[in-house]
């Protein structure tokens, strides 16, 4: 096993937090297996409490952070967090864009907390479920529901040897192309995200004949109207269309703004 | 296809074809019928062929279809085109260890290529995939720098074209003049007779085309065979879906790049780049660098790109072309106009899959048209 360099003094702390989240991506940094343990060889797993309850105080070099806010707490929790962490990289729907519970947006929040709760009055909820950017500057957005491996493990290794991080800034069509996949809205007729959302999943979805879901969000410039429009010459009704855009990433603002051309 | 020397082959011998394209433990591969359309696969007998399938293309659309004979190659161009095997997605350049002998100690390795130089036969080439073969080989092969991968995978191959009898709605070769029978390339030309007996007519283009043809079992053809096939080449060019009248094109558009059809298409494109990745010219490639978490060891590999992605216009600073209507532009100039200038010939062979596999039907035949039948003759401006 190749070890770290020895360039460094000391092993750089890494802290993952989580928010408003279904711990998804926090899962996602457990199921590296592999490249745990260089991991750790190379960064100090510091503060994760999904894998150990023994926590290193701060500050911390790297941050992943998880979920959207939802509750006053977390609006100050998040500032404590960014205070304690050199770079904060924001990983998955909800720390981005504000993830499906961002659905809330669109209701009545407290009509929900009467019909869901006994006793409403314990809560203590945003009317918005807001991501994390929209609170304290992140550095780098890792989209994603949840994030992808591959992905993750850019990010850690670009962080640890200090080089810039590559994402794809393209289309989900491009890694359908690159994997052989056949387009599902040319040949069997099914409405897609693919054109509009970032690759970074492998596109997984149309390698199974389905529509993408649009989880890793909108590419910049996405032309959500044509697809739109597209879904809906392929017959799919308006409620519906609008429904497609409002999924793990409802609050994206190009698909938040699509969305609601659509409502009935 | 040459008028001399035409053979024909009996479809119930089409196996003995096959057996002799694989010869050696070549790899033969052709159209096959997988996930609802008419891909590229391993072919071991004439019973993997699609036989009695069919497809329907327009803009945005593809279906397969049975067909009321079992004609076996009853169809136009698939998804693919022989660029998925000669020119694929990914291909290590090199890769890098720590620890090594060489310069700062990495020691590098040239990738492996034997399995990109695997023997291969291409069966049921199309004459627009041939001359995309054709602009492929000029631009890879045919400059200083050949590109060492699409070199080793192209160095033994066997092309087993086949006439077009049956284009597609998106087609429009006839009018690139690269279609729809196959002229040059090909190591054996086919044509296949559904009329009387189901058989195939069978011509060389090549040494090697003519030692695999002596060894088949055909006989010589008859005039009602040469007359059957070239019927066969009429109709297909009656039914030809397009045409695009490319003469005046590459200069027109020269005359028509700040013309207002621009921001009218780049309403509805996505930029996604469907249209480029499908073209079997199109040959835009981007690099990836990879290392392990620990850096003791790095990999570079060309993976497929497209004039339309951000990244693709990239230098410092930003990307040299931000907007839909300058990559829709860049695309369409470069395939009608100045890939004449770069490489003499357009970068479009007219086998339409930029038509059908446009996730919103966009038609280039349709955005030439649009372009050039009534272009703004304005100065020419540096506007990217
Ligand atoms: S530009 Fe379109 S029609 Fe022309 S060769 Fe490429 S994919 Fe085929
Ligand atoms: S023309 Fe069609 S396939 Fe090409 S980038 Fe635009 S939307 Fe995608």
């Amino acid at each position: 096993m190749p070890t770290r360099s020895p360039a460094r003094a000391r092993r750089p702390k890494l802290a993952v937090w989580k928010f408003a989240s279904c711990d998804g991506c926090q899962l996602s940094v457990l199921n590296l297996e592999e490249e745990l343990l260089p991991l750790a060889g190379e960064i100090e797993i510091a503060n994760f409490l999904e894998a150990s309850s023994a926590v290193i105080k701060g500050p911390y070099d790297l941050s992943l952070v998880e979920g959207s806010v939802t509750t006053p707490d977390d609006a100050r929790r998040v500032q404590q967090v960014r205070q304690q962490s050199r770079r904060l990289v924001a990983i998955g729907a909800c720390a981005n864009f504000g993830g499906i519970q961002a659905l809330r947006d669109l209701m009545d929040v407290a009509a929900l907390q009467r019909t869901v709760y006994a006793h409403p009055e314990y809560l203590a909820t945003l009317s918005r479920s807001t991501p994390i950017s929209a609170h304290v500057t992140v550095d780098l957005e890792l989209t994603g529901c949840p994030v992808d491996r591959g992905q993750l493990v850019e990010v850690l290794t670009a962080f640890i040897q200090d080089r810039p991080v590559r994402l794809p800034q393209h289309s989900v069509c491009v890694e359908c192309k690159r994997r052989g996949t056949v387009c599902v809205t040319v040949a069997p007729g099914t409405p897609c995200l693919g054109p509009v959302t970032r690759a970074g999943c492998g596109a997984i979805c149309p390698a199974y004949h389905r529509g993408c879901y649009g989880c890793f969000g909108p590419v910049d410039g996405a032309n959500t109207a044509a697809v739109a429009d597209r879904a809906r010459e392929l017959g799919m009704p308006g409620r519906d269309v609008a429904r497609l855009f409002r999924l793990f990433n409802t609050a994206a603002p190009a698909f938040a703004k699509e969305a609601a051309h659509h409502d009935a | 296809m040459s008028a001399d020397r035409l053979e024909v082959l009996a479809a119930d011998d089409f196996d003995v074809l096959v057996r002799a394209l694989a010869e050696g433990g070549r790899e033969v591969l052709g159209p096959v019928l997988r996930d609802g359309v008419i891909a590229i696969g391993p072919v071991e007998s004439a019973a993997d062929l699609p036989q009695g399938w069919t497809d329907e293309q327009e803009r945005g659309t593809y279906r397969v279809q049975p067909r009321a004979d079992a004609a076996w190659f009853g169809y136009a161009v698939g998804p693919q085109s022989w660029k998925s095997v000669l020119f694929p997605a990914r291909a290590l350049l090199w890769s890098g260890a720590k620890g090594g002998v060489g310069e700062h100690g990495v020691e590098v390795s040239a990738p492996d290529r034997s399995a990109a130089a695997r023997p291969r036969a291409l069966l049921g080439v199309r004459s627009c995939d041939l001359a995309a073969i054709g602009i492929q080989d000029r631009v890879l092969l045919g400059r200083p720098a050949v590109d060492a991968d699409y070199a080793a995978r192209r160095a033994d191959v066997i092309v087993v074209a086949v006439t077009c009898g049956f284009p597609a709605g998106t087609c429009f070769c006839a009018s690139m003049g690269t279609g729809p029978a196959p002229r040059t390339g090909y190591d054996l030309a086919l044509t296949e007779l559904l009329d009387g007996e189901h058989r195939f007519l069978v011509a060389a283009g090549s040494p090697r085309g003519a030692a695999l043809l002596a060894a088949l079992p055909t006989r010589v053809a008859e005039d009602a065979d040469r007359v059957a096939g070239e019927q066969l080449v009429a109709s297909s060019v009656a039914r030809m879906g397009r045409w695009l009248d490319v003469g005046p094109v590459p200069a027109a558009l020269r005359g028509a790049l700040e013309h207002p059809r621009w921001d009218d298409v780049a309403a509805r494109c996505l930029s996604c780049g469907s249209c480029t990745l499908v073209c079997p010219t199109c040959f835009c490639t981007a690099v990836e660098e990879t290392t392990d978490l620990v850096g003791a060891s790095a990999a570079r590999t060309r993976v497929w790109d497209s004039c339309f992605t951000p990244g693709f216009s990239y230098i410092h600073g930003g990307a040299v072309r931000q907007t839909t209507r300058s990559r829709y532009r860049q695309w369409l100039t470069h395939k009608m106009s100045t890939w004449v200038d770069q490489f003499g010939t357009p970068g479009c062979v007219g086998c339409g899959r930029c038509i059908t596999w446009c996730p919103v039907g966009i038609d280039l035949t349709e955005e030439v048209g649009a372009l050039v039948g009534a272009h703004v003759d304005e100065p020419q401006r540096q506007d990217r």
